[in-house]
């Protein structure tokens, strides 16, 4: 460190955490505004404006978000969806994780003729709209005879994770130094036995991106959850639409609040816990290309 | 033979009436967006009286855009093969679905029941499809209201207003008090709802009918609907600037609060007063839109029913069809809801005046042809051009540089859109 | 790689990542196909096969909504991918400056891509609001001309969901770029300022042209990101003031399936579709050609 000029290094610092903190706020106000509504009741929602805090705060909307708002006929919270949602989840990610896995592999290990075609043709599959999965998938759930049922919907979010676990995977495998599947391949070691061996054990920052990755994307799905599961498979995203977008009568602000807050618990649970691991395994090379 | 016991004559009849028992418990399986607090206690006094009769409720409820998550569930629940029992589907969908071919007639539960005598033409029309019952209506929301609040007319100096020319004297004294004069909510049906009453309170049920219902290009290009865009047009100057996206019952809310003197919205405005624990008549007026006094435009909410297979559960739906017609379930549905009753016989005396004065319009105006369906509401139009229609109102009104002539030329087209 | 070995048999691999690869392909490709036929349908309310040729695509030309939402989707892309990924690489350049708050930080930069748009979008929408939000709030802190009323504002309101959509994603290619900043060797930045090189020199000279290959895949899911901007709109905008804010995804979704004309809107797809393709594939093809 230079002893030059400690002062303006200090102004340096000084603009730089400014800047940092600025930007923090441009990203907490959301969160702040929905955390301090909930905490409101409906009195103390009517006074005072959206940034203000509570004068008298309450957890009454968490608890009548749970477990007794109405969602329909039904009445009774976030709390029946909330279990669906991981028994939908917890399947999809783990299949199209381990697909992505077993395609990455071979497509930066194992290359043949037309692999880089291949690959770029699911690559352009992700830009593709959800609404035009909806109608045909229909038909062919249909056809297979799990349309509306919680199978359906593990189906549909499978089938849609190939594209983007591969990617990632793909894009990390290729950083993965040949010489190591050489030398394993000299010793006899099958194709699989190298996978298990070799390749998976160097997958743990890979494996926590895409976990990642596919566990937010699937969680906060709503298209595919209400088209495709069944009476009893209605994910969570559902209820906390039903609970807050009713076409009339009385809006319950802090309730609306507290259910969204409840429907993302699982996700941001996951992004403060796991963060560290996620960006460990971009700096390991996730998507360096 | 007399030998046989009385006793083993009463079992096997017991066990017959108890197999046919059996085989009538059903299931329905019911896609609706009701989904708030009092629409759900209205929806099940339904689901009870289905499983008074030894049936299942299914409930498949999809909220949002007053039914477009559902419309896209429905669809791609009858694309797989497996439609619900029932589905809220109301206006000249139903007779669209009925096209396709996935409909089942009630015409049996229609006939004994005698609906034809119980409902107006206009509503029992829009049920059937090829003269069959596809359908069947649970309530009618009346579109023509204007809502008031007296406290701050009478710190304005402000008059009620009966027409439209009286409507704008009273505008201008709110807004010299200081007021919001109109509540609005900036979203394409909103818009759409203020047009079709500027357009009915001005032009009457002939033009009405001429423009909206039949779609002639005459009279969507004509004079008064020149008149009929100016004049909406005219309204915007008396919203506040936060009108765009605001949900209608935030609009009420300033009705409520006083922030504004005035909103046209249909009867479910009144649960957002009676929530807010103001009573008809003394802290809030119900008033039929300027110029449309002897007319009544509606939204009836109606389920459609599908074809589905095993006897048990087209009974059950048969039993839903006709719970639904039943006048203790219409009471209750309609006095949760803030709408009236469809059919004819159902005691009045439980619902408030709003309602009353609702019921004895609805009957009127059914026998002088001014009885009308809303195009906002989905209840005239196919929903392609209501869609398209909707897209150009609410274009004018946001627009600023969008003439009258452009507006109407754009119209005219768009009731054209299949 | 290798062709001539004595390990396992070459057909193996082709035989494993076929199954996962075929029907991977089959969902995207077979249902674009599917898509592509009914826009030559005359589906209404439900798909039917019967044939008619260009009509859809020569309603889709007049209508006038879908032309906004392409005007759109022209603007919205660009600020949406652009403002994601400057906002992310300057986040990630000043991270990068060994702060000593950097995991909460990045935290907080992190977190708007766990939740979806359902559950934030009243709050932004409030946010957004001349009446209830930013706006309000200034003037009752005695701000009193300030105003802030894009999202009202048809002209403007596309904005306000590029705001929103930034907020959303800027964390996320925070957290890719940092990772690269983080793994590039030392020893060359030593190097430059050895020879006195400033920091914004070595930034602007050395590191940011070395982010090449992370800058791709950055914005393919960015981009991925912009075309998938339905839950965004519909739950801030609704497509509002009018459809001042409607993009292809909310086009398609309103033809296909609020109004009966599948038709109509599996044109409106197919048109987007090959639009981003006549951006996205020369792209693809420059970028992974060279890898081999």
């Amino acid at each position: 460190m230079s002893p030059a000029r400690p002062f303006s290094r200090q102004l340096q610092r000084l603009l730089l955490l400014g800047t940092l903190l600025l930007f923090a706020l441009y990203f907490l106000t959301p969160l702040y505004v929905m955390l301090v509504t909930s905490l409101k009741d409906a009195d103390q929602l009517r006074s005072g404006h959206l940034l203000s805090l509570p004068s008298a705060p309450t957890l009454d909307a968490w608890s009548k978000a749970w477990q007794s708002a109405c969602t329909g006929v039904e009445c009774g919270g976030l709390r029946p969806f909330f279990v669906n949602s991981l028994l939908m989840v917890v399947p999809a990610v783990v299949v199209s994780t381990a697909l992505g896995a077993i395609n990455g592999y071979v497509l930066s290990k194992w290359r043949f003729p037309g692999s880089e075609t291949l690959f770029a043709l699911l690559l352009f599959g992700v830009f593709m709209p959800m609404q035009v999965v909806l109608l045909p998938m229909s038909q062919v759930l249909g056809w297979l005879g799990i349309a509306s049922s919680i199978w359906g919907l593990i189906a549909v979010h499978v089938l849609a994770g190939i594209a983007p676990t591969t990617l990632f995977f793909r894009n990390y495998y290729v950083g993965l130094p040949d010489e190591l599947l050489k030398a394993a391949m000299l010793d006899g070691a099958s194709f699989w036995q190298i996978f298990r061996r070799i390749v998976l054990p160097l997958s743990g920052p890979i494996l926590m991106v895409t976990l990642i990755w596919q566990f937010t994307s699937i969680w906060n799905d709503f298209l595919y959850g209400v088209v495709f599961s069944g009476a009893d498979s209605k994910p969570i995203t559902v209820g906390l639409n039903n609970l807050a977008n009713t076409s009339s009568a009385v809006k319950e602000y802090n309730v609306d609040m507290a259910a969204a807050l409840i429907a993302a618990l699982p996700t941001l649970f996951v992004y403060v816990v796991a963060g560290k691991y996620f960006v460990r395994g971009l700096t390991a090379g996730a998507v360096k290309g | 033979m007399s030998s046989i016991p009385a006793s083993l004559i009463g079992l096997g009849v017991a066990a017959v009436l108890g197999l046919s028992g059996a085989a009538r418990a059903g299931e329905v399986e019911v896609l609706h967006y009701w989904t708030s607090g009092s629409e759900a206690k209205a929806t099940a006094s339904l689901k009870a009286s289905l499983q008074a009769k030894g049936h299942t409720w299914r409930d498949f409820a999809v909220a949002g855009g007053a039914g477009d998550a559902a419309m896209t569930v429905l669809k791609s629940r009858v694309v797989s093969g497996n439609a619900p029992s029932a589905a809220q589907i109301k206006g000249p969908s139903i007779q669209e679905w009925a096209r396709e071919g996935v409909l089942a007639s009630i015409d049996d539960v229609a006939k004994a029941e005698q609906w034809d005598s119980l409902l107006p033409k206009v509503v029992s029309d829009a049920m059937k499809y090829k003269g069959s019952y596809v359908a069947v209506p649970v309530n009618v929301h009346r579109i023509n209201w204007l809502w008031i609040n007296p406290a701050v007319f009478k710190k304005a100096n402000a008059k009620v207003p009966t027409t439209w020319d009286e409507f704008f004297v009273a505008a201008e004294a709110l807004s010299k008090a200081g007021v919001t004069p109109l509540a609005h909510g900036g979203q394409s049906w909103q818009d759409f709802t203020t047009f079709e009453i500027v357009a009915l309170g001005l032009g009457g049920p002939e033009f009405y009918k001429k423009a909206f219902i039949e779609r002639d290009p005459a009279s969507l290009a004509g004079p008064t609907m020149e008149k009929t865009l100016e004049t909406f047009k005219r309204l915007k100057a008396y919203t506040d600037r936060g009108a765009n996206g605001r949900d209608w019952n935030l609009a009420t809310a300033m009705v409520i609060k006083g922030e504004a003197g005035m909103q046209l919205m249909g009867d479910w405005a009144k649960g957002e007063f009676q929530a807010a624990g103001k009573v008809a008549g003394k802290d809030f007026l119900c008033v039929a839109a300027p110029g449309t006094a002897k007319s009544f435009s509606y939204n009836i909410d109606s389920f459609a029913m599908f074809q589905v297979k095993g006897a048990d559960k087209i009974k059950a739906q048969k039993d839903l069809a006709s719970a639904i017609m039943a006048p203790a379930f219409q009471e209750t549905f309609n006095l949760n809801k803030g709408s009236i009753p469809v059919r004819a016989g159902v005691p009045l005396d439980k619902f408030d005046d709003c309602g009353k004065l609702a019921a004895k319009d609805f009957a009127d105006s059914a026998k002088s042809a001014s009885l009308l369906p809303s195009v906002a509401h989905g209840m005239a139009v196919p929903a392609a051009a209501e869609g398209a229609m909707k897209d150009v109102v609410s274009q004018f009104w946001n627009a600023d540089k969008m003439t009258a002539k452009d507006a109407m030329s754009k119209l005219v087209a768009a009731a054209r859109t299949r | 790689m290798q062709t001539r070995h004595s390990g396992p048999n070459p057909w193996l691999p082709r035989l494993v990542v076929a199954p996962g690869l075929a029907l991977g392909l089959l969902f995207i490709y077979g249902l674009m196909a599917w898509n592509g036929y009914l826009s030559f349908s005359a589906s209404r309310l439900m798909p039917n096969y019967g044939f008619v040729g260009w009509a859809q695509y020569e309603a889709l030309l007049e209508n006038d909504r879908f032309r906004v939402a392409m005007t759109n989707l022209a603007i919205f892309g660009p600020l949406f991918i652009g403002g994601a990924m400057a906002l992310g690489l300057l986040l990630a350049i000043l991270l990068d400056q060994k702060v000593r708050a950097e995991g909460v930080l990045r935290t907080i930069y992190l977190y708007p891509m766990a939740i979806s748009f359902i559950v934030t979008g009243t709050a932004w929408k409030w946010m957004l609001n001349p009446t209830t939000g930013l706006e309000q709030v200034m003037r009752q802190w005695g701000f009193a001309d300030f105003s802030f009323d894009w999202l009202v504002d048809p002209e403007r309101a596309i904005y306000c969901v590029a705001i929103a959509g930034v907020w959303q994603s800027a964390g996320f290619v925070m957290a890719l770029f940092l990772a690269a900043l983080r793994g590039i060797d030392d020893a060359i930045i030593k190097a430059a300022q050895v020879d006195g090189a400033s920091l914004p020199r070595i930034y602007w000279r050395i590191i940011i042209p070395s982010l090449r290959p992370v800058f791709f895949s950055t914005l393919m899911v960015v981009s991925h990101l912009a075309i998938k901007s339905f839950d965004l709109v519909m739950a801030l905008t609704a497509g509002g003031p009018g459809y001042a804010t409607d993009l292809p995804a909310t086009f398609m979704y309103a033809t296909a399936f609020t109004r009966g004309q599948i038709g109509l809107g599996a044109a409106s797809a197919t048109v987007m579709l090959a639009t981003v393709a006549a951006i996205v594939v020369p792209y693809l093809y420059s970028e992974l050609r060279p890898r081999k």
